[in-house]
């Protein structure tokens, strides 16, 4: 088909039969959007000349970091003898953090293609993406990508697939996004073995919100499939669970840029703006229905996705606070799982302590914010929620160490993932003391193929948001993944180490942690300031507590001497060009009392690490014997 | 407002490794630069200079100072300094007791020369000792030897010549002791001048790669620091008074040229590379500021002399925010000090009183009461300011918190600008030895409690 080819399928009037819809189910780097694209290309709604690499991946970050954030729906025709057919594309994240995401994604479809990294093998979050799929009944077309690698090892995956679904390895589609070679095979396979929608045509109409974007010039775009009935363009239309009304100001579908269209049918993906701004308008997981003949029962609504991880957000500039709730507001939008309210910090001033699926939701978060936005932003220390009991029996929900309640604790919860982890086997052994490092229980452990396996483990949540993730890529070379789900909770001792600069405690430190870890905290939280806090004028005291009592100590030296940078020739400028610069860079600084702190100060505690250095052991083991 | 002159020599026998100044060791570099044609283009770069400043209204006088700087000026035969400074007195004129310095290399000069320099009207010269220490002046590539060092000074003194000497403290591998040796040694040498500058490492040197690559330690502040305060007791012990960060001299000895600069005052700068300041104002009243610099190389450099353009590669038009920034900057690096009225009239607001004590309180400055009488539209601002403080004590208390120990325990010098306003006499902030070497760090203070930062 050629991009000049007349869509015979018009939306709003596609027989059921004609659609399938699916969605892609990868890891990171393995290649969906490049595939994605080739779809988009070889079906000719796009031309290779103005196909833009990765065309799907619309924001700047995900681009960069080579992952999706955000599902798109892509409406791609597709002829299978003579027959037009109507593919329904959802592109879905691949990361851990996502699971939600993916869930709306599959959702939305009946079918998924479960791509896999020839040269690599299936990874752990895809398996447990795969699981889902299969939870939601969805058909699976088993796909190898990159076969064009020379270190693509097709056979071998191939099985690895094949007991994992338990198909037959020759069912195991083989591509590569790269050359093109197999994606219109694959194309084929979507028709038939994916399918058809199975809505009812004639009821109420019903559809699906999945996911909702906030566009500056259009207000929201909201993502929709159509389960049953029709939606007409100038049709009044109703959101069965806010029980809002709205006049849509356009629907339509993507193929591959935005095409207002006079209707969406049943069984069809498409999209409707209906110029709201405010950002509580758009429930991700509600049900759209006409409003003048409207339906009785939404359709079963999605999980509102629980945050695993909370951290502080604060502007550096205090001034910023209203940007800053502006910008969640805004976020928020595109990411039903972002949760946030108003905190104050006595260090950090105002800011929101924001509630993430995990730590690299928070990362983007972040770095979204701060692109995007252009805020100037400190985050503190990731934490997880626990319940603490205090003697009198009160019951304390903590997701701010600063919540903790003083005084004798009775018990403290604490919540548990179950953690897989595929490694290749050579490397059973670190995983394995990487764990039992981090409070790890070992369940079974599985053998994928005879050279990887999958470790089964229930661990503290807490211990995985820190830097267990860096750590495992880094003990494993990279070879590693590593997927986690909730997994009840557990009672245990665990403390909160504050940590005082010049005396005065700063909030914005303090961790909870076991107390087995808590003096190697202590040491290495004071020993990493005393890098990172640049010498003052004064002496600087750094001091990590437990309740009153120290239990170690820094002490950044007085500076003494800044430039004394003779003014070559009397070159003036240049001094005061350097003075100004270093002022703009003290204006990036956090005053704590009289001391002026980094920004990578506040984010030292995610990289504690190990100890290594003689120092840093001496000292542990000196607090530990003082307790 | 007086007016000097700096030439900029470009040339070295061979480049010290940490050196990062302007300059070149071949003989030819082509295009009509080269040692021997310098003289010829740097006079024609002096004309161009003068008709520029006609060009701009700059009216200077006869010259104060003159610098030959480097580079190696004595790398140049001695006709062709004494022709330059001919050049200079036919220019602009020379005040009869102009101060002319030319820097020297202690290797490439020798008593004959140092006295046809005095016959031809050089007053001062100041030689790159750096060291005593051999390991040390090794380090630094120097290929002096103490013992010339001596034989030129005794030759300047010969020719009734000023003389100073340049030391570096810092270098990779100098102990303190070292250090010590290194200012006894021109103690003992009876220099009534002496420049002890921190060795700063350029990254694009031989020693920054060194440096880098982990074959050459890195300089510490604390021990710079040590060296600081061991040459600055041993010289003041001796009767040689600092009187700008890096300077130290018998009293009378200053280098005037040296604190021309401090002082903010003109000057043209010629040769590649050399910068250049003026500030003055044209026939409608209006101030200008202007600070430039020469082309770099010595090949487009006398390029562009030879077709009759002033060869200025970049200039700066400073602001009334840059301005005061550097009366601050240049002000606290002097004895002098920083006058507050002349800080305050640039920055358009009264340095509050409360900032002042905390600095002296700190032991960052001692405060001065001059004899100079506070300007009428200074007084203006102090009244002004005055009202303002009086109507929000609490918010201009805000402004002036600073990143200090907080102390509030008054200080028994705890100036009243209002006070001395009344009395009407300047007063002028001198960092003391803690505050020479924190000087970035009083600077900073002293801008922001002005609102420039």
């Amino acid at each position: 088909m050629s991009a000049n080819t007349v869509q015979h399928n018009q939306p709003g009037a596609t027989d059921q039969s004609l659609i399938r819809n699916f969605c892609i189910i990868a890891h990171i780097d393995h290649g969906k959007s490049t595939v994605a694209d080739r779809i988009l290309q070889l079906s000719g709604i796009i031309e290779e000349r103005e196909m833009r690499d990765r065309f799907l991946d619309r924001m700047d970050i995900e681009q960069e970091r080579g992952i999706t954030i955000k599902s798109q729906a892509v409406r791609v025709p597709w002829t299978v003898d003579g027959t037009e057919y109507t593919l329904g594309m959802i592109d879905t994240p691949g990361h851990v953090d996502f699971t939600y995401e993916v869930s709306r994604a599959l959702a939305a479809c009946e079918g998924a293609v479960l791509l896999v990294d020839a040269t690599q093998g299936i990874e752990a979050q895809t398996l447990s993406n795969l699981y889902m799929a299969m939870d939601h009944d969805l058909t699976i077309i088993p796909v190898l990508n990159k076969i064009d690698l020379p270190s693509a090892e097709s056979d071998k995956h191939a099985e690895e697939i094949a007991n994992l679904i338990g198909c037959d390895i020759s069912d195991v589609l083989r591509v590569s996004g790269k050359t093109g070679e197999g994606v219109s095979d694959l194309l084929d396979r979507i028709v038939t073995d994916i399918p058809a929608p199975q809505g009812d045509p004639t009821a109420p109409a019903r559809a699906l919100i999945f996911d909702s974007v906030y566009d500056s010039y259009r207000g929201i775009v909201t993502y929709i499939r159509m389960i049953d009935g029709s939606l007409q363009s100038r049709q009044r239309i109703h959101m069965m669970g806010l029980g809002t009304t709205h006049e849509p100001i356009e629907l339509g579908v993507i193929s591959p840029e935005m095409q207002p269209t006079k209707a969406l049918a049943a069984g069809e993906v498409g999209y409707v703006i209906t110029g709201v701004k405010d950002v509580s308008q758009s429930k991700v997981g509600d049900t759209i229905t006409e409003d003048a003949r409207r339906a009785q029962e939404p359709l079963p609504g999605y999980q509102d996705p629980q945050p695993m991880v909370y951290a502080g957000l604060f502007p550096i500039d205090n001034a910023q606070f209203p940007e800053l709730r502006e910008a969640l507001d805004k976020l928020k939008l595109n990411d039903a799982a972002l949760i946030y309210e108003p905190e104050t910090s006595v260090a950090l001033g105002f800011g929101f302590r924001c509630g993430f699926l995990g730590l690299l939701h928070m990362e983007i978060v972040s770095e979204r914010l701060s692109r995007e936005f252009g805020l100037d932003l400190i985050s503190t220390a990731p934490n997880v929620p626990y319940e603490v009991t205090g003697e009198d029996g009160t019951m304390h929900r903590v997701t701010n160490p600063s919540e903790f309640p003083e005084g004798k604790i009775k018990s403290i919860v604490e919540p548990m993932v179950a953690a897989d982890i595929i490694t290749p086997k050579e490397f059973i052994g670190s995983v394995m003391e990487l764990c039992q490092d981090h409070r790890g229980i070992m369940g079974t452990m599985e053998y994928l193929s005879p050279e990887r396996v999958e470790m089964h483990y229930r661990m503290p949540l807490a211990e995985i948001v820190f830097d267990f993730f860096d750590q495992l890529k880094s003990r494993t070379k990279g070879y590693a993944s590593l997927d986690y789900h909730e997994d009840g909770e557990q009672s245990a001792d665990l403390v909160k180490v504050d940590i005082l600069i010049q005396g005065d405690r700063v909030d914005a430190f303090s961790a909870i942690v076991h107390r087995d870890k808590s003096y190697s905290y202590g040491v290495m939280m004071t020993k990493k300031l005393r890098e990172l806090i640049p010498r003052q004028q004064f002496e600087i005291p750094i001091q990590a507590a437990i309740g009153s009592r120290i239990i170690a100590r820094e002490t950044i030296r007085a500076l003494r001497k800044d430039v004394l940078a003779k003014c070559y020739g009397g070159d003036i400028t240049r001094k005061r060009k350097l003075l100004e610069k270093q002022k703009a860079g003290k204006k990036r600084m956090k005053m704590l009392g009289h001391v002026e702190v980094p920004q990578e100060a506040f984010i030292a505690a995610l990289n504690t690490g190990e100890a290594t250095d003689r120092d840093t052991k001496d000292k542990i083991r000196a607090a530990q014997k003082a307790s | 407002m007086p007016f000097s002159v700096y030439i900029h020599v470009p040339f070295c026998m061979r480049r010290c490794g940490y050196c990062d100044f302007n300059t070149y060791t071949a003989l030819d570099l082509g295009g009509g630069a080269s040692r021997a044609t310098f003289a010829q283009v740097a006079l024609r770069d002096m004309q161009l200079h003068r008709r520029w400043q006609e060009e701009q209204g700059i009216a200077v006088g006869p010259v104060d100072t003159v610098f030959f700087g480097g580079g190696t000026p004595t790398l140049l035969p001695v006709d062709d300094l004494i022709s330059l400074l001919g050049g200079v007195r036919s220019i602009w004129g020379l005040k009869p007791d102009a101060e002319v310095t030319t820097e020297a290399n202690p290797d490439t000069i020798d008593a004959d020369g140092l006295a046809r320099l005095a016959d031809g009207g050089f007053t001062r010269v100041s030689f790159g000792m750096q060291s005593a220490v051999p390991h040390v002046l090794r380090t630094l590539d120097r290929t002096h030897t103490p013992a010339n060092v001596e034989a030129c000074v005794r030759g300047a003194r010969r020719a009734g010549l000023r003389h100073s000497v340049d030391l570096i403290y810092g270098t990779p591998g100098e102990s303190l002791d070292d250090w010590r040796t290194s200012v006894q040694a021109a103690l003992d040498l009876g220099v009534e001048h002496i420049s002890a500058y921190a060795l700063a490492i350029e990254p694009t040197t031989k020693m920054g790669r060194l440096i880098r690559q982990g074959k050459l330690p890195k300089p510490d502040d604390d021990d710079e620091a040590n060296k600081y305060e061991i040459v600055d007791s041993m010289l003041e012990q001796t009767g040689l008074s600092w009187y700008e960060v890096s300077n130290w001299a018998v009293p009378g000895q200053e280098s005037q040229h040296n604190l021309n600069y401090w002082r903010n005052s003109d000057w043209a700068g010629i040769g590649p590379g050399a910068h250049g300041h003026y500030r003055w104002t044209d026939a409608h009243g209006e101030i200008h500021d202007w600070r430039g610099s020469e082309v770099l190389h010595p090949r487009p450099w006398a390029v562009q002399v030879a077709q009759g353009k002033l060869p200025v590669a970049s200039q700066e038009w400073l602001d009334d925010h840059a301005h005061a920034e550097e009366v601050a900057m240049l002000g606290l690096r002097i004895r002098e000090g920083l006058s507050v009225q002349d800080l305050e009239e640039a920055a358009g607001r009264v340095l509050p009183q409360q900032v002042i004590a905390r600095l002296v309180h700190d032991d960052l400055v001692t405060v001065r009461v001059t004899d100079t009488p506070i300007r009428p539209e200074v007084l203006a601002l102090h009244q002004a300011q005055d009202k303002h403080v009086s109507m929000s004590q609490t918010e201009y208390g805000a402004a002036a918190s600073f990143s200090t120990s907080t102390s509030s325990k008054p200080h028994p010098f705890a100036p009243d600008n209002s006070a001395i306003a009344q009395q009407g006499y300047d007063i002028r902030l001198v960092p003391t030895r803690k505050g020479r070497l924190l000087n970035d760090t009083v600077i900073d203070q002293v801008c922001q409690a002005v609102g420039l930062w």
